[in-house]
Parts: structure tokens; C-alpha cells; sequence
């Protein structure tokens, strides 16, 4: 399984974010998206999560095409975006479970999830107790019960404490070890390993629009 | 399939659990229809003569009123891209989240429209019709609601345009829900009535998640 990606480009609300991005991800594979604020790490990892369109190129996984089988491809990926989609009326635990119903997974994987991050003692409050970093923690922990094989992570680590962190990318690991893969927008190091990232195309990299127009003498100063 | 009752029962659950106001819609529903005796006086005369065209008016704006949250919570907090990348089509996720705001809206305003037909002295023959024209006809409302619900999800103060889209979309449904009942007041048969109204909620129903999911998938990009 191998996620590639070519000369992608995102469109939104008639600003181009990105062009010209090209990576591939191989299975088993961590790999950190890095680039400034504003650069496109969530646009382009909406784009890869099939639920906004891409501008301009192409992106496989597997022999699908993500413009064609859109459908297909949405049953592969998981997105933990930076909102955790945590219900405050819902319990610790049934956060979980309703999703678990909802794949059609065992429930007691919701239990493992919640073991896995640390929130076994909390799974009967209700979620609005929660902290932002233990809410944080319930919606990376939807991960483990989706069991979806390609992982999107945009700013996964935001308000987790060092310790969380580390689990979080104990996670990651034990889940390219298992054959997933995972690209993650993130500022901070996951220990993904030298070299695992994917920078993205700074707004000067872009190849000049064919309407610019020629360098002109007199504007330029060359008359002297 | 299993997934569509999964996600009716996780909205179920978020309506009665999280202050959503399980039944206020129907509290509302009762208070507005409450409300009409005292304006227009307690001549059972006139109120009779008003009666059914009063609780369908009522219910729509029932309807109405607890509408603006259908998508918008969940697209709010990230649940709805979830529910995107789900292994559910949006269009039968919007069929299962319309289905429980009817669960939760037009079934229980079914259930005490009897009580308010008695109040507004609707003729006693009608109230079957009446509750029948209710239970055909407020499927629509909650599939036609959730088309506009769909487009004004990302609007903050979304809810008002929301009526002004989905009103005139309601006139069908008043038209011939407030007629079958009216008919069966004045003792003419309402059978044919109840059958636009019917044909009504099957257009809503074949239309509605297609138009939903479409304005769904724009706000989710």
C-alpha cells in the first residue's frame, strides 16, 4: 500500500493554497507534514481525506484514484482533525461506542481505546468534565476503533501534555508497525524519524502564472 | 443499515441527553396552539371553523424551530466529517438524522394534536383524519427541513434563513394536510387529500437526502 501524491493543488474560495505538491507515503511509514501557518497542511489533508476536491493533480493509494473512487477511498482513511467531535452530553465511554455501533465494531474495542489513552477511570463521566487534552485524547482515540488502514492527523498533539504525547506516538508506531500509515501535521516532534516529512510548497515555490507579464526595461530600471 | 440505526440511535440519545430540548418542540407546538383560543376568543364556532388549519400551522413552525441544529452541531464540533468518512453514503445519513428529528418532532406532535383539536373544538369526526394528515404529512417536514438545515449548517445565524428557504417548501404539505382534516370537519371525504399529501412526503423523501447530502458535502470542504 503506498499513498502518492502529484503535483496536488488546492482551491479555496478562489485562492490557490498550494500547487505542485507531490509526495508518496509507503505503508508502514510515519510521515510529518510540516509548513508554516496558513501553508495548507489541513486543506491538504482535507483533499487526501476525500471530503474536499483538489484543484489540480492526482492522488493514488492502492490503485485507487482519488478523484474517481471517492467512495472507496473514504472507507480507507481516518481523519483525526483538530475538532475531536466530542458529544459533551454523551458519557467518556458511549463518545466511543456510538462510533464503534456506527463501523460496526465490537464495543469492547471501545474500552481498549480508552485503556490505550489513559481515560479507563474517566469512561462513565460525562464528557464535558474533560479537559481539552483528556477531549483531546477521546477523539485521537476514535482511531483505534475505526481500524482504518490510512491515518490524517492535523495537529494531533494541540494541549496534550508530554506524557500523552509520547503514548500518542507509541500509537502511531504500533500502527505502521501493524501496516498502516500515517501523515501527521504537526509542529512538534512525534519521533517519526529523520527525514519522515513532507514539507509543504512555500507560496514563492509556485511556478509563475503564464499571464505575468514580461520583465519590462523601462519599470525595471535598466535605461538607466 | 446497521450503521444508519447506530447513528438515528447516537442522535436519539443526543436529543434527550444534551439539553437539545428532547421535546420542546412539541412543548412549543402546545403552547403556540395554546395560544390561538386566547386570541381569537372561545367561540367554538369560529375556533372550530380554524381548528385544523391552526395545528398544521402550529406544527410546521414546531418543525421549524428545532430544524437549525440538525447539521449544524455536528458540523461544528467535527462529528459530521466523521459521519462523511463513515461507511454510510451521506444521503442515508441525512435519511437517519431526518428520521430522528421526526422521531423526536412530528411523531410526539402527532401524539397531543388529539387533546388540542378537542381544545380548539375541531368536530369530533375529524381528529382521525387529523392525527392521520399529521402522521403522513410531518415525515415531509423533517425531510424538507433537512434540506434546508444542510445549506444553512455553516451559517452561524443560520436559523432564519433557514425558514425563509424552507417555508414556502412547506406549502404543499399545509395545503393538503390542512385540507384533509378541514374536509373531515365538514363532513366531505378527505381520502384524496390524504393522498397528495402522502404523494408529497414520497417526493420529500426520494428528493430530500440527495439535496441535503449535495449542500452537506459543499459545507464540509
Amino acid at each position: 500500500m503506498e499513498l502518492v501524491a502529484q503535483d496536488l493543488a488546492c482551491r479555496r474560495a478562489g485562492r490557490t493554497i498550494f500547487r505542485g505538491l507531490g509526495f508518496a507515503v509507503r505503508a508502514g511509514a510515519a510521515v510529518a507534514l510540516r509548513g508554516p501557518n496558513g501553508s495548507g497542511k489541513s486543506s491538504l489533508l482535507r483533499v487526501l481525506a476525500g471530503l474536499a476536491p483538489a484543484a489540480a493533480g492526482r492522488a493514488t493509494l492502492d490503485g485507487l484514484d482519488l478523484a474517481r473512487d471517492g467512495e472507496a477511498w473514504r472507507e480507507r482513511v481516518a481523519l483525526a482533525g483538530h475538532l475531536d467531535a466530542v458529544k459533551p452530553g454523551f458519557s467518556v465511554r458511549e463518545n466511543l461506542t456510538c462510533w464503534a455501533d456506527f463501523h460496526g465494531a465490537p464495543r469492547a474495542r471501545a474500552d481498549m481505546a480508552l485503556e490505550r489513552f489513559g481515560l479507563e477511570g474517566r469512561a462513565d463521566d460525562p464528557a464535558h468534565w474533560c479537559s481539552a487534552g483528556q477531549k483531546r485524547r477521546l477523539g485521537l482515540a476514535r482511531l483505534l476503533i475505526v481500524d482504518r488502514p490510512v491515518w490524517l492527523l492535523d495537529e494531533p498533539t494541540v494541549s496534550l501534555d508530554a506524557a500523552s504525547v509520547a503514548v500518542f506516538a507509541g500509537v502511531v508506531a504500533e500502527h505502521c508497525a501493524a501496516g498502516g500509515l500515517a501523515l501527521a501535521a504537526t509542529h512538534v516532534d512525534l519521533g517519526f524519524g529523520e527525514g519522515a516529512e513532507v514539507r509543504m510548497p512555500a507560496p514563492g515555490d509556485a511556478p509563475a502564472s503564464p499571464a505575468a507579464p514580461a520583465a519590462d526595461p523601462f519599470l525595471g530600471g535598466d535605461w538607466g | 443499515m446497521r450503521a444508519a440505526f447506530a447513528l438515528l440511535r447516537r442522535d436519539l440519545g443526543l436529543t434527550f441527553r444534551s439539553g437539545g430540548g428532547g421535546l420542546l418542540g412539541v412543548a412549543f407546538f402546545m403552547l403556540a396552539a395554546l395560544l390561538i383560543p386566547l386570541g381569537v376568543g372561545p367561540e367554538g364556532g369560529a375556533l372550530a371553523r380554524i381548528a385544523a388549519g391552526v395545528l398544521w400551522v402550529c406544527a410546521l413552525l414546531a418543525c421549524l424551530l428545532t430544524l437549525d441544529r440538525l447539521f449544524q452541531a455536528d458540523l461544528e464540533d467535527g462529528a459530521l466529517d466523521q459521519i462523511a468518512l463513515g461507511p454510510l453514503p451521506l444521503e442515508a445519513a441525512v435519511l437517519a438524522k431526518a428520521a430522528a428529528h421526526w422521531l423526536t418532532t412530528g411523531l410526539p406532535l402527532t401524539v397531543v394534536a388529539p387533546v388540542l383539536g378537542v381544545m380548539l373544538s375541531l368536530p369530533a369526526q375529524a381528529q382521525g383524519t387529523l392525527v392521520a394528515s399529521l402522521l403522513i404529512g410531518t415525515p415531509a417536514l423533517s425531510l424538507i427541513g433537512a434540506v434546508g438545515a444542510a445549506l444553512t449548517a455553516g451559517l452561524r445565524r443560520g436559523g432564519l434563513l433557514l425558514s425563509v428557504l424552507v417555508l414556502p417548501l412547506y406549502v404543499p404539505t399545509l395545503i393538503f394536510g390542512a385540507q384533509a382534516a378541514d374536509r373531515a370537519a365538514t363532513g366531505l371525504e378527505p381520502g384524496t387529500a390524504l393522498l397528495f399529501l402522502g404523494a408529497v412526503t414520497l417526493l420529500a423523501a426520494a428528493v430530500a437526502p440527495f439535496a441535503a447530502a449535495a449542500a452537506l458535502r459543499v459545507n464540509l470542504r
